[in-house]
């Protein structure tokens, strides 16, 4: 007997903020997660018609597919530079940089941590995965000590490439950021505080408080050489250990 | 016509930024260009315009980058060393098809050089200077005012290319003061809206800025749009001045302050009953090779004089194409070649 589908209620769907390209992706990978979360939160704050995305270069350089905002591919490492640029020359417009942890905190160091310095009025989401994903998985400046990766085919040697930065960190001990919190994805109250995350990000922006950054503990199962769910319960029981969750400064 | 003023040139450049509506300006400081970065500092707060001191010259033209996305006019400026950090951005720019002016007080090099006027860095301005294959417009102005005029220009030709543009002066002339008229300031509200601009997606699709697409056929016909818009650019663009060119029989081709001094030297050489003329490319991209084949059919010698070891000496060589002898004098390092070290050349070669 077919089903009536005629009282059903839709409670979950597509963000508006999303196109109808399907990512790129790979299975597992908390990137997908991510970018759904920044769309609903433009969705639910109303911004798409005045939000302009700044891309990174790695995985996530094909954003421009995916949100239905104006979108920026910046050259690497640069992507706190041009959001700021962005913003200086449109202050109407709400702006964010999603960058990955080589993006950020290795090749942008200088950008990142001067944009945060003067207290740029931006959203910037920070994907940590502890790997370079799109060139094939070399170490990232937030591998674990010990992790292989294709440039630590032995394990990453503090001796010789030093330890796992905690960037954030550095960011939270300047006197212009207004928010500064680490996230994870990994279970649905870890995505749901997340979600709480962005949209403070966000609303921070609205309300011309200032530069906030939301670190996002993520997963690479490709590269990692984990199922899912077992890249799931490393950043749980593992990478949280050196990458504490939590806000780190809340001046909002 | 607006006020008679004594500047040097960085500030007039500066100054005909701000009166071309540029509404951003990102930079690092750097001598022999610091007038301009001050001048920027002081005047575009109080317009109500944006001036950061960015921390890197990459982190300054990653802003121009930004700013030029969405739609306003922008500019940065430096100095040979660093440029040479900006050449990321530039290409960028170039492949993103984003309008941005781009100035250059070039000073002797290579590495970290010194602080004094040279034109080592053509080979860097006019033949891509970053990765891939773009062109800047690239101007050289030969005095003040006209520093002042080409940066006005730099502005409109940007906007209409899509395309970052260089005024690339020395530090003589950076430094270098002169009486100058300043322009008047456009009227920014009259320029074309840019429909291309990242400015929010409300009632259009969204716009993206890239210079990307992993498909090779893709970016080849990319790269197509980009050759036929340079192809464009050397149709309509190309300036030049000739003095003294209607009787010569030997010319001097020179661009900036070279050109500036070799002035003097055709009347010294005059004097001396030496039919010396001399040809100043204003566009070095595009490079007015057909008038310097014209030009070439009419003498017998062309001698080249540069700042550098002999960089526009090569175009100048493909535009005689063989037609007159092409010898070359140059100085390096921060040397300025004098009127009469310039004319014992001349002399050498008139005979």
């Amino acid at each position: 007997m077919p089903v009536s589908t005629e009282k059903m209620v839709k409670v979950f769907g597509r963000p508006g903020s999303l196109t109808e390209a399907r990512f790129t992706y790979c299975p597992g990978c908390h990137h997908g997660i991510l970018t759904r979360i920044i769309a609903q939160t433009i969705d639910e704050l109303g911004i798409v018609e005045r939000t302009v995305g700044v891309a990174p270069v790695g995985c996530a350089v094909f954003a421009y597919l995916w949100y239905r905002c104006d979108v920026i591919q910046a050259s690497h490492g640069r992507a706190s530079a041009v959001a700021t640029g962005v913003k200086r020359a449109n202050p109407n417009l709400i702006v964010f940089a999603y960058q990955g942890d080589g993006d950020f905190a290795s090749i942008g160091t200088a950008e990142s941590i001067h944009a945060a310095n003067r207290g740029e009025n931006i959203t910037v989401i920070f994907v940590n995965n502890q790997v370079y994903g799109m060139t094939g998985g070399e170490m990232a400046p937030t591998s674990l000590v010990g992790q292989k990766t294709t440039t630590t085919p032995d394990g990453r040697d503090p001796a010789l490439f030093g330890y796992p930065i905690r960037f954030s960190e550095m960011i939270a001990q300047l006197d212009a950021p207004v928010y500064v919190t680490r996230q994870a994805l990994y279970d649905t109250k870890r995505i749901m505080d997340a979600t709480k995350a962005i949209k403070k990000a966000f609303t921070n922006q609205l309300e011309g408080k200032g530069y906030s950054l939301v670190e996002v503990l993520a997963t690479c199962p490709t590269n990692w050489r984990m199922k899912p769910t077992e890249a799931n319960k490393h950043v749980a029981e593992v990478v949280t250990k050196v990458f504490p969750l939590g806000d780190l400064i809340d001046r909002g | 016509m607006g006020e008679r003023m004594l500047l040097r040139g960085n500030e007039v450049i500066a100054e005909a930024a701000i009166r071309a509506g540029c509404q951003c300006y990102f930079a690092y400081p750097i001598t022999p260009q610091a007038e301009l970065l001050e001048h920027m500092a002081k005047n575009m707060p109080r317009l109500g315009r944006t001036f950061i001191q960015a921390e890197s010259e990459i982190a300054a033209i990653s802003m121009v980058y930004g700013a030029a996305s969405v739609g306003v006019r922008t500019m940065t400026s430096s100095s040979s060393p660093g440029i040479s950090l900006k050449q990321e951005g530039i290409s960028y720019l170039a492949g993103s098809n984003l309008p941005a002016v781009i100035v250059n007080i070039v000073r002797g090099g290579p590495g970290l050089g010194d602080i004094a006027p040279a034109q080592s860095d053509y080979f860097q301005a006019t033949k891509g200077g970053g990765h891939g294959d773009y062109h800047m417009i690239v101007l050289a102005p030969s005095t003040v005012p006209e520093a002042g005029e080409l940066t006005m220009l730099a502005f409109d030709l940007a906007d209409q290319y899509r395309t970052p543009v260089m005024i690339l002066a020395d530090g003589m002339l950076g430094q270098m003061m002169e009486p100058v008229e300043l322009p008047e300031p456009i009227d920014v509200a009259s320029l074309p809206a840019k429909e291309w601009a990242t400015t929010g997606a409300k009632g259009r699709d969204p716009n993206v800025i890239l210079s990307f697409d992993l498909d090779p056929e893709v970016l080849k016909r990319m790269n197509l749009a980009l050759q036929k818009r340079y192809r464009q650019i050397e149709a309509k663009e190309v300036r030049y001045e000739e003095a003294a060119t209607e009787d010569a029989d030997i010319l001097i081709a020179a661009y900036g302050t070279v050109a500036r001094i070799s002035k003097s030297v055709v009347r010294m050489a005059r004097a001396e009953g030496i039919k010396l003329g001399l040809f100043r490319p204003i566009t070095l991209w595009p490079f007015p090779y057909q008038p310097l084949k014209e030009l070439a059919d009419r003498v017998k010698t062309v001698l080249t004089v540069e700042m550098s070891a002999g960089q526009m000496w090569e175009d100048v060589r493909l535009g005689v194409a063989e037609r007159a002898n092409t010898p070359f004098y140059g100085e390096m390092g921060g040397v300025v070649p004098t009127p009469r070290r310039i004319l014992s050349e001349v002399r050498k070669h008139a005979s």
